[in-house]
């Protein structure tokens, strides 16, 4: 019994069309909520080298090519009638904790481009910060294996 | 009287400190009104291009016109002696000029396909003789998304990261130059990164997505640049104006690439939906006897 090519490839890429959705969207909450309105911590900090610069603009770039990638990805599954809501779902989790947890590792520790805040102890910060995408992760591989068993059990 | 407003503006400029000799006495405007001269021509081209195509019954889809009427407006308010004027002493304008001329009027202008209009315009030979130029290897090169974003990006750095601004402000010449620059770049990389016309030799999708994340990279780079007060000496302009200036850079050009984006992307979607409906009319007589609820 072989499955039509379409829903053949539609758990995959309800999948990805999640992941980049999510992805763009935490960063664009990260810039529009933190940097712009709280002002906790600036696209640009002075003692941040260029090429820390050119890095955090192809992150800027990825976002907003992320977030239209993925509604257009999401548009043809949904055209084709192949859009999985559960495992669009799933991804759309597991791409907010990628961004959160990249965000709050890579950058803020690793790379040291900015910290969530300024001028207070930082600690409790980064532990809320990080342990919200732990819970965003965690959501996000919860539903990604209820989609797999649904899936193997058939519709 | 009217033509003595903007020399009495130039006066009140001049004083607020660049130093630039402002050409002044008669004929002095003129310059000024060149783009829309040219810009009056273009449209009047290309109206007459598309009437002639609907008369002909071919055919002219009416919102690649609508399209055209807007960028030639985006650039007509850009090429205004008045922003002009004020560019040269206020940063803030000069970068809602270039926002303008490099990104904004060049996304409706691709969307109008002049290229394609011309083209049908033209007698089958000659236009023949065009598509053969414009696929031969020298103007594949310049159509490549790589050079239209070397263009784009390296032009942008040299105006903003050397004296050219500075230069610029005092040689109308190099000002024009730099300002059809502006837009030809930015109308190429348009172009061909959104992959609109047909009779410019599409690039692969991936290399047009590669090119859209490190023009945009490059776009939020240096007005971030701009703001932490790289911009060359010279020009007289306070620091928070420059800080403006970035930001506008900064956020403007973010929904200017995001529209590019759109537009990448929708390309995609039609063009996967046309394969999609060859598979299912190339399928359709298996099918409707396999799997007849699907």
């Amino acid at each position: 019994m072989a499955q039509p090519a379409l829903t053949r490839t539609g758990p995959g890429r309800s999948l990805w069309s999640g992941v980049l959705l999510g992805i763009g969207f935490m960063a664009a909450v990260d810039e529009i909520v933190f940097h712009q309105i709280l002002a906790w911590h600036h696209f640009y900090d002075r003692s941040t080298p260029a090429v820390s610069l050119l890095s955090d603009g192809l992150l800027h770039a990825s976002e907003l090519v992320a977030l239209v990638a993925g509604m257009f990805m999401m548009a043809d599954l949904l055209r084709s009638r192949a859009f999985v809501p559960l495992f669009f779902w799933a991804g759309l989790f597991l791409g907010l904790a990628a961004f959160q947890l990249f965000d709050g590792v890579v950058d803020h520790k690793v790379l040291q481009l900015h910290q969530v805040r300024y001028g207070v102890p930082i600690l409790l910060y980064d532990l809320a910060w990080n342990l919200a995408g732990l819970a965003l992760l965690l959501i996000g591989a919860l539903l990604w294996r209820r989609a797999s068993r649904r899936r193997r059990a058939g519709p | 009287m009217a033509a003595g407003q903007p020399e009495a503006a130039s006066g009140a400029l001049m004083h607020a400190g660049h130093g630039m000799g402002t050409p002044s006495g008669p004929g002095a405007d003129l310059p000024l009104l060149l783009p829309w001269g040219l810009l009056l021509a273009a449209a009047m081209l290309y109206g007459g291009l598309a009437t002639r195509q609907v008369r002909a019954g071919r055919g002219w889809p009416a919102a690649r016109s609508i399209w055209f009427a807007l960028g030639s407006l985006l650039l007509a308010v850009a090429f205004s002696p008045a922003l002009t004027e004020l560019a040269h002493a206020d940063v803030r304008a000069h970068m809602a000029q270039h926002l303008l001329t490099g990104m904004f009027a060049p996304l409706a202008l691709a969307l109008a396909w002049p290229l394609t209009l011309l083209l049908r315009n033209l007698p089958v030979q000659l236009a023949r003789r065009l598509m053969g130029w414009l696929h031969a290897p020298p103007l594949r090169l310049l159509t490549s998304p790589v050079t239209a974003l070397l263009l784009n990006v390296g032009g942008l750095s040299l105006l903003y990261l050397t004296p050219l601004y500075a230069l610029m402000l005092h040689r109308p010449l190099v000002h024009g130059l730099v300002q059809f620059h502006v837009f030809a770049a930015g109308l190429l990389y348009t172009v061909v990164v959104a992959g609109i016309e047909p009779v410019v030799a599409r690039a692969p999708f991936a290399l047009r997505v590669a090119v859209l994340l490190l023009g945009t990279a490059a776009h939020a780079t240096l007005a971030k640049l701009l703001y932490a007060g790289w911009w060359p000496h010279g020009t007289g302009n306070p620091p928070g104006q420059l800080q403006q200036a970035a930001k506008l850079m900064y956020s403007w050009g973010d929904l200017a690439e995001m529209l590019l984006a759109v537009l990448v992307f929708w390309g995609w979607y039609v063009r996967r939906g046309r394969a999609q409906a060859r598979a299912r009319g190339s399928a359709g007589q298996n099918r409707a006897v396999t799997s007849p609820g699907r």
